[in-house]
């Protein structure tokens, strides 16, 4: 029997800050025992607990695609006790991961399918893991066309810029990234909020098609209205959720919404599913 | 099966071999209550009582565990790095424990025990344990196992089963776990005519509990209507209910747990304890986002997780053994009979349940 709250030893190999105001950084892993890399393989959309000695655990979606070898990524938002210690902890110093925890985006059902990412704000994180991901020339002709609506409040807030640069250049991904807001007269992509775009810019709907949704609770309010009223059926409309959580193993008995638990019957449900159990999160 | 007769003047003398092999615990009187206690040498349970004041969970599940041990010296090789702490699962026996308590470790396990994981310190726990349990003759009026999947003579997850018959208990030997224990006891006399007055007393015993929850109808309820019944159910019941959570750490399958760091200058511990979802912070994000920031929405968690939520993910009834511990126990008179009746008889298309009480 493995002990499921044990976390695997990760050294912070570095940190980057994304955000202008320094509220968002990612922190690259290293595991300390090589073998450990092994065991924590992961697909895009699932999460783990990153865990400090002193200070407890909090469920971060992976950031880093199971693509990238010898590392693991998280982007975090600096809000809590201890994503604030987090946000004050130096490369080398020594932490612990669990995971990976939870479903995945639906990656069976989506291959062979055109694909439309809408994201908001810093729930972009599982959102770069799947892009990376699928933009792998192994993986990219396992689906047809691939739809990126990201917004942020300001272009100092979006994450990824380097990537996300170099993405709109390609040809085989479209990227519509978006501003609520800016005076910068450089600025050569959208201004608006990410639901307009999306009105604007999504591929309208199909057998064929499916949208994956990940940001503040605001965004989806606004999105989803837009997805029904462009024809998405709600089993073509997949989500990414969030609880308060504990164990991240479905047992602790905090993130369920109804019978489901966000952190093992998810984070990811299709909207049809949604529709049937109570809106606790 | 083996049925013994163990004299009541050899009884102790048994427990006292017991325990060169296993450690034992047992209901003890405690002030005007009875709590489970792990017997010191020579101290026997009380077995003249009606039942625990809390239920017997914490045998298997404490309700402060340490989980990990660490160290904050910097200077130390294992800084920072979370390991197990030695615990002692060697055999125990619990002796005398109800039918209704052992019951409810059958309906943790389905939580603690999973094909994806298993939690390791529950079960070891249990596999460790041996538990003898003792029939119910004289269940109180809060008592309803019988209609929450257990009974007053239910041996389903027990080891062995007493059953009282004045100067002596007839011994049911019930698995191997409990042949070995009968077999350390020296409780080996064979009990002729068992069946019959076992039989007699399980239906006596039965006859006495009066109060009942029907549940027939729970899996067929639609589970949104169920819970869209604010003002058929959850609203009244909501009103008295002060969140104090005494019902989720009275209740034998109440298993929802925190998890805490604790630390001590250098080192420190992750604990974890019970937690009961009738506390705002059980379920708060850092954002301070609530999705369940109300009371109405707690105590609606607790009833819809016991009675439907559980009901429909396992397909094994109620997440509930009817041992009446949080009827007794509730400064509100919140009755989860009625509220079951409530929600087994509710009409979603009248908005009104035919039962009410």
């Amino acid at each position: 029997m493995q002990n499921p709250y044990k976390p695997y030893p990760v050294r912070i190999d570095n940190i980057t800050v994304e955000t202008e105001d320094k509220s968002l950084k990612t922190f690259k892993f290293v595991f300390l025992n090589p073998e450990d890399e092994k065991k924590f393989a992961y697909r895009a959309g699932q999460f783990a607990e990153l865990s400090i000695a002193g200070l407890g655990e909090i469920p971060i979606g992976i950031a880093s695609s199971p693509t990238e070898k010898g590392f693991v990524k998280f982007t975090v938002f600096k809000t809590g006790k201890v994503t604030s210690y987090l946000h004050a902890m130096k490369e080398g110093d020594i932490m612990g991961i669990r995971g990976p925890l939870g479903n995945s985006y639906p990656w069976d059902l989506l291959e062979g399918k055109n694909v439309v990412i809408i994201g908001g704000g810093f729930a972009f994180t599982t959102l770069r893991s799947s892009i990376v991901s699928m933009l792998q020339p192994e993986n990219r002709s396992k689906f047809k066309d691939i739809h990126v609506i990201y917004g942020a409040r300001s272009p100092g807030m979006l994450l990824y810029k380097d990537e996300l640069t170099a993405w709109a250049e390609r040809d085989d991904i479209n990227m519509h990234i978006t501003v609520d807001g800016t005076d910068d007269p450089d600025w050569k992509y959208h201004k608006g909020f990410v639901p307009a775009i999306t009105e604007q810019e999504a591929p309208p709907a199909g057998t064929d098609t499916y949208a994956i949704i990940c940001g503040p609770p605001i965004m989806i309010k606004f999105t989803q209205p837009v997805l029904d009223k462009l024809g998405y059926r709600h089993d073509q409309i997949i989500m990414s959720l969030e609880n308060r959580m504990k164990c991240g193993v479905g047992i602790c008995g905090h993130c369920n919404i109804g019978k489901e638990l966000v952190c093992k019957d998810g984070p990811v449900f299709t909207l049809e599913q949604l529709n049937k159990t109570p809106k606790e999160y | 099966m083996k049925v013994i007769k163990i004299d009541k003047s050899e009884f102790n003398a048994g427990l006292e071999k017991l325990e060169n092999a296993y450690r034992l615990f047992g209901p003890v009187k405690e002030q005007s209550y009875y709590a489970f206690k792990a017997l010191d040498a020579g101290e026997k349970p009380d077995l003249e009582y009606t039942n625990t004041r809390l239920s017997a969970k914490s045998l298997l599940y404490p309700q402060s565990e340490v989980l990990f041990e660490y160290s904050l010296d910097k200077s130390d090789a294992d800084y920072a790095i979370l390991k197990e702490p030695e615990k002692d699962y060697s055999p125990r026996a619990v002796i005398g424990i109800r039918p209704c308590d052992a019951d409810a470790f059958a309906v943790v396990r389905r939580n603690f025990e999973t094909p994806e994981y298993q939690d390791t310190y529950w079960l070891k726990n249990y596999d460790a344990t041996t538990l003898v349990g003792l029939a119910c003759d004289n269940p109180v009026p809060t008592c309803f196992c019988t209609s929450a999947g257990s009974g007053p003579f239910n041996e389903a997850n027990l080891d062995v089963l007493l059953v009282d018959t004045g100067d002596a208990y007839l011994a049911r030997v019930l698995t191997e776990k409990g042949e070995k224990l009968a077999d350390s006891a020296g409780w080996t006399k064979p009990a002729d005519q068992s069946e019959e007055d076992v039989s007699k007393r399980r239906s006596e015993a039965e006859s006495k509990i009066k109060s009942r929850v029907n549940t027939e109808n729970l899996k067929d309820q639609a589970l949104t209507s169920l819970y869209d019944a604010d003002a058929a159910i959850w609203e009244k019941e909501a009103f008295s209910c002060i969140n104090c959570g005494t019902c989720t750490y009275a209740c034998p399958t109440c298993w929802c747990f925190d998890v805490q760091d604790e630390n001590y200058g250098k080192s420190g511990v992750r604990i974890r304890n019970w937690d009961s979802c009738m506390y705002p912070l059980f379920s708060v994000h850092a954002s301070g986002h609530n999705p369940r920031g109300q009371k109405l929405a707690r105590i609606r968690q607790r009833f819809m997780h016991k009675l439907k939520y559980y009901v429909d993910k396992y397909d094994k009834g109620i997440q509930c053994t009817g041992c009446g511990r949080c009827v007794r126990m509730c400064p509100v008179n919140i009755d989860i009979r009625r509220v079951c009746n409530q929600m087994n008889s509710y009409d979603p298309e009248s908005c009104s349940c035919a039962v009410t009480s």
